[in-house]
């Protein structure tokens, strides 16, 4: 066949493909935020659902409890992947360290409804509750193998030259890696950390079986508790129309959130550069 | 004795603390996971996964539909998604210009951050009427005759499960295809245009030969999150554990049978089996991440 | 007859298996400029690494032997390298104030995360170190921009103040104008040679117009061992070994 013929049909299939991922990409942001758009209305934002085929309500219980269940879960994970991140760059030579390296790229492997019935097991089943807590367990673990291992990776980023610098003041080590490298290194972790926050807010799965939904508020973290994805999960499998139309709203609102914290985090990405 | 001492010394245990707690986790993974899966395989051991029938209603738990299911809809997405991800790849890495790297930078990572729960609300109120109403009836009228578009098309079925997970695949495949695209000297590049080649030409020959095993290595991985992902899947696969050559037929894989009957699980066993597809569910994502991994350490060391 | 103020005694230094300092003894004397020359590799940088006790912090690093600082060992079990440090201030080749600080920040904080806390002190302090690195006049006014917005020459110049603003007793300078241009090494040059009024310097340089400029002793290294050392220019005019001879008429390195 013609060289030129098939150089022609291949550069075609090339801007197909390319024009097939953005049409996608834009269709879906685009009907999520119009269908969301329509559906939306003050009560969405501060009333309790329904009953089962009642029209109205909203899901206030759903959106707070989305904010603290990531919020609890961060209070976890945050500081406990920075610390571990900071471990496995300070040591990287140590065995542990590369044990734990590789325990952590595996975790973060992990499919999130593994996580979902892991946390299960590890803290619904003895505690005998669903609970929110449960719930923010589940995604601190989706959070850590992420945060830690962006955190080395921008801690190794940072050249040895500023480490050397600090050392020669006599600085004391801790003071030099928390004062000056991971100061140096923040842009790019807390890119990280925001990058981890706009996974878990979206994550459905590993809530089914933790913190598990609830229709009214929780009384305390030691309650089930609703979160967006999921109260969008069940109203969207339902027969109910206005329940449907709720989960549209629902699905605005959370790419709403998640679109604003992927573009922060470029641009954080951006300025470390 | 200095203060000065104390600080380091505690600074190194916390760090040291935080890691063991890291490494916890990861093994309390593997020990839950097992304690509760350990009635299932006590019982029904390997043919678990050759049994066809799941029926819990009379403790008959046969897995093999929903390895079927996992392993249509999965290799279906891969098989939808490569040559658009790989072209999708080229393209950043051969045609573009930075401003337009960037732009589709953007896209693709705001495609692979939607949350799983939103593709699945788009499966079910656009994609799964567009099959029903369109696709389906057309693809039959040309194809029809096959086994594999036999059947009413509702809608909610394994081809419109595996549209969805190739959507949700192809900005992992494409970022990993574009960083080793770009790696690709400039000089290889040069040599085969010089020599006369055509775009597509320079492309196969010294872009697309030399990064073979990275992307396999990146299609692995693809493969891996298709395997894994539950949602979207759940929402849009219609969840019967029946095993159909038809891909307008609704099925359940691995991930997508958890989601839906794990909450409902009333009996020992019951859980047990649940849990006992978990681990295999997460054995085989880890298998491929880690054959992906070998495949890109062997690339770096052969460099 | 000068005062010793660093004795260096049967100094080793390894790199794993690969020993880059063999059995290094000579005197550093107060309120000096002493040049280490030599071809690269010969472990010049090593050698004064380890009169900060920088040199043991990389992995796989170890020294062997003795440095007397004001008749002490440093390297005696009971002493602590950050102390050292406080006394032995340094400059390195490429500039590395601190990214996300500004000139003044950069200035003090080696003061500030030893404890300073004085305000007004550390503002006096600051201003004397700029003016001692010869920086204060061209940053006065923009003391709160940042550090990088500096040109090389300048930030060279912000990290000897950085240093300085210790009152270490001894500057150690590894090859600092490398990477600058002519006139900003000239510039340094000038401090250097101002510094030895109130600080004992040492630089290492592969410059050998530069030690003869500004060097009162000059130490000769090569291949990991003290070949010759003496007063700069009776190294250069007439040295005693046939390498020290070879290496200023260019013959390697």
């Amino acid at each position: 066949m013609n060289r030129k013929l098939k150089d022609k049909i291949f550069q075609f299939f090339i801007y197909l493909s390319v024009s097939i991922v953005s049409f996608v990409l834009l269709f879906i942001t685009g009907y999520v935020l119009y269908k969301g758009f329509s559906s939306i209305n003050l009560d969405f934002f501060i009333r309790l659902p329904k009953p089962v085929g009642e029209k109205g309500g909203g899901m206030v219980n759903a959106i707070v409890g989305s904010f603290m269940i990531v919020g609890i879960a961060s209070l976890f994970s945050i500081p406990l992947s920075i610390f571990t991140g900071v471990y496995l760059s300070e040591y990287k030579n140590e065995k542990f360290a590369n044990i734990v390296r590789s325990s952590l790229e595996i975790l973060g492997a992990v499919p999130s409804i593994i996580i979902g019935i892991f946390v299960y097991g590890l803290v619904v089943y003895p505690m005998k509750r669903f609970s929110l807590l449960a719930g923010s367990i589940a995604l601190s673990i989706i959070m850590i193998p992420l945060i830690a291992r962006t955190t080395e990776e921008m801690l190794n980023m940072v050249p040895t030259t500023i480490k050397e610098a600090g050392l020669s003041l006599g600085i004391k080590n801790w003071k030099v890696i928390f004062y000056i490298i991971l100061n140096t290194a923040k842009p790019g972790v807390l890119t990280g950390v925001l990058l981890s926050l706009a996974r878990v807010f979206g994550e459905t799965a590993p809530l089914l079986f933790t913190s598990f939904g609830n229709r009214f508020w929780h009384r305390s973290i030691l309650d089930p508790a609703a979160a967006l994805p999921l109260q969008i999960f069940v109203y969207a499998i339902s027969p109910y129309d206005d329940w449907n139309r709720q989960a549209w709203a629902g699905a605005f609102v959370l790419i709403v959130i998640v679109y604003i914290l992927i573009i922060v985090s470029r641009r954080l990405v951006l300025k470390y550069k | 004795m200095t203060n000065k001492d104390y600080s380091n010394k505690i600074f190194k245990f916390i760090l040291k603390f935080s890691a063991i707690v890291s490494f916890s986790i990861f093994v309390l993974l593997f020990v839950v996971l097992l304690k509760h899966s350990y009635l299932a395989i006590k019982t029904s051991k390997l043919k678990f996964f050759i049994d066809t029938t799941w029926d819990p209603v009379f403790e008959k738990f046969g897995a093999l539909p929903f390895v079927y299911g996992t392993l249509l809809t999965s290799f279906l997405a891969l098989i939808i998604s490569a040559p658009i991800s790989i072209s999708v790849a080229l393209f950043l890495s051969e045609f573009a210009n930075r401003r337009l790297k960037e732009f589709l930078g953007v896209i693709i990572s705001l495609l692979a951050a939607i949350p799983s729960v939103i593709y699945g609300l788009v499966g079910i109120f656009v994609l799964a009427p567009l099959m029903r109403g369109y696709i389906g009836p057309g693809i039959q009228k040309i194809f029809g005759f096959l086994p594999f578009f036999q059947g009413s098309v509702y809608g909610l079925d394994y081809f419109t499960a595996s549209i969805v997970l190739s959507i949700m695949i192809t900005p992992t495949i494409t970022s990993i295809s574009t960083e080793l695209f770009d790696a690709v000297p400039k000089s290889l590049r040069e040599a085969s245009l010089a020599l006369g080649a055509t775009k597509w030409e320079m492309i196969k020959i010294s872009v697309l030969k030399t990064t073979k095993v990275g992307v396999i290595a990146a299609l692995l991985l693809g493969l891996g999150r298709a395997i894994g992902e539950t949602m979207a899947v759940t929402m849009v696969i219609g969840n019967v554990p029946n095993i159909s050559l038809s891909l307008f037929s609704s099925g359940a894989t691995l991930a997508s049978v958890i989601a839906n009957e794990f909450t409902e699980a009333t009996s020992d066993l019951y859980l047990s089996s649940l849990y006992y597809i978990g681990l295999v569910l997460l054995l085989v994502t880890l298998a491929l991440n880690l054959s992906s991994k070998i495949l890109i350490k062997y690339l770096v060391k052969t460099k | 007859m000068e005062k010793v103020k660093i004795k260096i005694e049967n100094l080793s230094a390894w790199y794993g298996e690969h020993q880059i300092l063999k059995n290094i003894s000579f005197d550093i004397y107060e309120n000096k400029v002493t040049a280490i020359i030599g071809p690269s590799g010969c472990g010049k940088s090593t050698l004064i690494r380890c009169i900060n006790r920088l040199h043991e912090v990389i992995p796989q690093a170890k020294v062997a032997g003795k440095i007397y600082i004001d008749n002490k060992n440093i390297y005696d079990p009971d002493v602590d390298p950050m102390e050292i440090r406080k006394k032995v201030g340094m400059v390195f080749q490429q500039p590395n104030p601190f990214p996300t600080m500004t000139i003044y920040e950069n200035v003090i904080i080696g003061l500030k995360l030893n404890g300073f806390k004085d305000k007004n002190k550390l503002n006096e302090i600051a201003i004397q170190a700029l003016n001692e690195a010869g920086l204060y006049e061209e940053v006065k006014n923009k003391l709160d921009s940042f550090a990088t917005k500096l040109s090389g020459g300048q930030q060279q110049r912000l990290c000897i103040a950085r240093a300085l603003a210790l009152r270490p007793e001894i500057i150690l300078f590894d090859e600092p104008c490398s990477a600058l241009d002519p006139i900003s090494t000239a510039k340094i040059e000038d401090t250097i040679v101002k510094l030895k009024q109130n600080h004992t310097v040492i630089i290492v340089t592969h410059n050998l117009q530069q030690a003869a400029r500004v060097a009162d002793y000059t130490a000769f290294l090569f291949l990991g061992e003290l070949i010759e050392y003496g007063p700069t220019n009776s190294l250069f005019t007439a040295p005693k070994m046939k390498k020290t001879e070879e290496y200023i008429r260019g013959v390697f390195g």
